[in-house]
């Protein structure tokens, strides 16, 4: 309506200007009620988006820091007093001096046992040959060694370190350490994606051995695509079913579809692990009917099959969702009249019906892709070995391995993949088409 | 979906086929969480059908796991079972515990994310909200983002601001979880809200507030309660987050199902996991009534 106003308004301006009852322009006084509303439905809207940006977007953002920020081989942080002491100052200042590929002379040693003194003195020098060890293993332990013979060391230094321990002539050591004397660095995003850089400062894979992560990438995604694809098959007939039924059925019918909506995600996994187990009940009701001998049970949890099993299951409502709310409208007509016109009832389905859910199907699909790669819980409970995704990585180098930034590093990866997809999805889809039941 | 008089018999066997096919699916989708209701009633510690169960004998059935679910982590369990008894129960059973941190946490992350959530969505349903599209993109992003990434952002955000360890980090991360589901729910019933009630009660000189009150809330109410049970089962299925920023002694229900997942799987898990089922069943016939009175209310289906 303000809109027809303002078009009229503007068609007879140049005849007469129209005002408001006290006298101010129609245009402006509009402009202003326009603005004025658009701030209120902002103003209530804003504390949520405030509180969302506090507790969700810095939190994200804080840990996209930690990806490409590690300060450990740079400063140390007091735990009680949250004081920060430099360390590695001395032989920081000499890779500031000497560029990449310099081999380090005497000075180079004498830097390296001034700075071995402070790290055993604020107690550092795990922490530090932490940071080392992540770009080159076995290092920490070449810290700390030496770090608690430092005091003792005295000129000439390189003499005196090699025979502390002879690894400190290895040029990969050295690499490393020129590598973690910058607190921000790529090096963990080289990392995250199985490369390194070599001593001369090129980017390089790892060795074939130490290859895992690009693996457990195209495994999560080659799991997730069979996923989405098992819950689209498996979800469109039912779907179909819900769609066509008379009402007072599918209403009765969809309850079997939002009851697993509903349940715990724990609980649907604890069901299948008493499922799928060895001496559970699919085995002894396989056993029990003849169908499989005793000793030869399927081994169906603690790998892969358990993983597909689980996730099929627990994310196939979001594909029926979907499908069932582009289904339902579809005038059944289309189908008869394809029929009447002379179609079996395979060309009438392939050429009218189904053509006629595609959008609901991509709906669908994309939603249960994106919530398939990140998944966590039911991967970590019923995979086993080589049923783990890229989450269950993140969370084991945040919780075992303490590598903290190359758990945010692999992170911002799969948070980069899932945003071009939910991007897509609200390009093709719109957010405002989620529904939930 | 009928079929009709003139359809031949290749037409007929496929139809019956794919009715017995839906009916398997529907099996698989409703089977592995029924199956869990019969097993916690196990008179022994497998996670199969007995003989004795098989045969319905009633020796083979007993309450014994949710007997452990009030005992495990009392003082005295072998005591009488009298008033004292409870209350060691209330106050030292592990499960209680962990239900009771469960319910204050789901509760008020619940409080928060609804009144939020319903007030962003009162404005996000206005058609002069500015940045509509983008800013419903960042709402929603808690529930796409995967929860790892958003359990490590809050692992470093809640370590350097002192929140790590604390009801209230929980609290805050959990309706920040919840809050996509009230938005959902909340503008899904605002779509097709006749604005022209709202434009009658300020004609009527009606305050904000009182037409607020009095018009736009009882009208959306049943989306607003959907969302924020949406939100409390989030929450109160939520464990991820707080195995990263909970403290050791901050148990809850599906945490401590996680743990007893990990260690050593007992029949007691099934009895937690059949209560909690029953939980879902109370919830999900409360949304369908809910729904069916919204749609009423809206004038959107005929009974």
């Amino acid at each position: 309506m303000a809109d027809m106003t303002a078009d009229v308004a503007q068609m007879r301006g140049s005849q007469e200007k129209l005002t408001t009852a006290d006298g101010k322009p129609l245009k402006v006084a509009l402009a202003a009620a326009q603005a004025r509303s658009k701030r209120r439905a902002f103003y209530l809207v804003a504390p949520l988006l405030f509180f969302v940006l506090l507790t969700f977007v810095v939190p994200i953002g804080q840990m996209l820091h930690q990806s490409v920020y590690n300060p450990d081989f740079v400063y140390k942080t007091d735990v009680t007093t949250k004081e920060t002491t430099p360390i590695m100052v001395n032989l920081r200042n000499w890779f500031d001096e000497n560029p990449r590929g310099t081999e380090p002379e005497e000075a180079a040693y004498e830097a390296l046992a001034k700075d071995l003194v402070v790290l055993r003195e604020v107690k550092a020098a795990g922490i530090a040959g932490t940071r080392i060890n992540y770009e080159r293993s076995g290092s920490r332990s070449l810290f700390t060694k030496s770090a608690r013979k430092a005091k003792k060391l005295e000129a000439p230094y390189k003499e005196a370190l090699l025979d502390v321990d002879d690894e400190w002539a290895d040029p990969t050591v050295w690499a490393a350490m020129r590598n973690a004397s910058s607190a921000y660095t790529m090096n963990f995003y080289l990392a995250a994606i199985d490369k390194a850089r070599a001593v001369d400062g090129s980017v390089e894979a790892v060795d074939e051995k130490r290859k895992l992560y690009v693996k457990l990438f195209m495994r999560t995604l080659m799991l997730s695509i069979l996923i989405t694809f098992l819950t689209f098959v498996l979800g469109y007939p039912i779907a179909h079913m819900l769609a066509t039924l008379p009402l007072r059925y599918s209403n009765l019918l969809m309850i079997l579809v939002l009851l697993p909506f509903w349940t715990s995600l724990l609980v649907r996994t604890t069901s299948w692990m008493v499922l799928l187990q060895s001496q559970g009940v699919v085995n002894d009701a396989l056993v029990g009917t003849g169908l499989l001998a005793d000793e030869n049970r399927i081994q169906m949890m603690y790998n892969q099959i358990g993983t597909i099993i689980a996730m099929t299951h627990i994310l196939l409502p979001f594909m029926v969702l979907p499908l069932y709310s582009v289904m339902r409208p579809i005038n059944p007509s289309y189908v008869r009249a394809a029929r009447s016109l002379g179609a079996t009832s395979w060309t009438a389905f392939r050429r009218i019906y189904f053509p006629q859910t595609i959008p609901g199907i991509g709906a669908g699909a994309l939603l249960v892709f994106i919530l398939a790669v990140g998944y966590y819980i039911t991967p970590a409970l019923v995979g086993g070995a080589d049923g783990q995704l890229i989450s269950n990585l993140i969370a084991f180098h945040m919780t075992k391995s303490l590598n903290w930034s190359l758990a945010a590093a692999l992170a911002g990866l799969l948070l980069a993949g899932i945003l071009v997809l939910y991007w897509l999805y609200d390009l093709l889809i719109g957010i405002d088409n989620l529904k939930l039941g | 979906m009928a079929l009709p008089t003139h359809a031949s018999t290749l037409e007929r066997v496929w139809h019956r086929a794919y009715q017995v096919i839906c009916a398997l699916i529907f099996l698989f989708l409703i089977a592995p969480i029924l199956i869990v209701i019969p097993l916690s009633f196990n008179a022994e510690p497998y996670f199969t059908f007995t003989e004795g169960m098989l045969k319905l004998d009633p020796e083979a059935y007993s309450t014994r796991w949710y007997d452990l679910l009030l005992t495990f982590g009392m003082q005295a369990p072998e005591a009488p079972r009298d008033g004292n008894w409870w209350s060691d129960a209330w106050e030292n059973a592990q499960w209680i515990n962990a239900a009771k941190n469960s319910v204050i946490i789901g509760f008020f992350s619940t409080l928060v994310a609804t009144a939020l959530g319903t007030l962003a969505a009162l404005g996000l349903s206005r058609p002069e909200m500015p940045f509509r599209r983008a800013i419903m993109a960042v709402l929603i992003s808690p529930m796409i983002v995967p929860i790892i990434i958003t359990a490590t952002g809050l692992f470093f955000f809640y370590s350097k601001t002192g929140l790590a360890n604390s009801y209230a980090g929980i609290i805050l991360a959990h309706a920040t979880l919840g809050i996509p589901f009230v938005i959902i729910t909340v503008t899904a019933t605002l779509v097709g809200f006749d604005h022209s009630l709202t434009r009658a009660a300020a004609s009527l000189g009606a305050s904000p507030s009182k037409t607020f009150f009095s018009i736009t809330l009882p009208l959306i109410l049943p989306g607003v309660i959907s969302g924020a049970l949406f939100a409390f089962v989030t929450s109160f299925d939520e464990v991820v987050v707080v195995l990263f920023i909970a403290a050791h002694d901050q148990q809850t229900i599906p945490r401590q199902m996680w743990n007893g997942i990990r260690e050593q799987i007992s029949p007691a898990i099934l009895s937690v996991a059949t209560l909690l089922v029953i939980i879902s069943i109370a919830l999900l016939t409360t949304v369908e009534l809910l729904r069916r009175r919204s749609e009423r209310l809206r004038g959107l289906s005929p009974g």
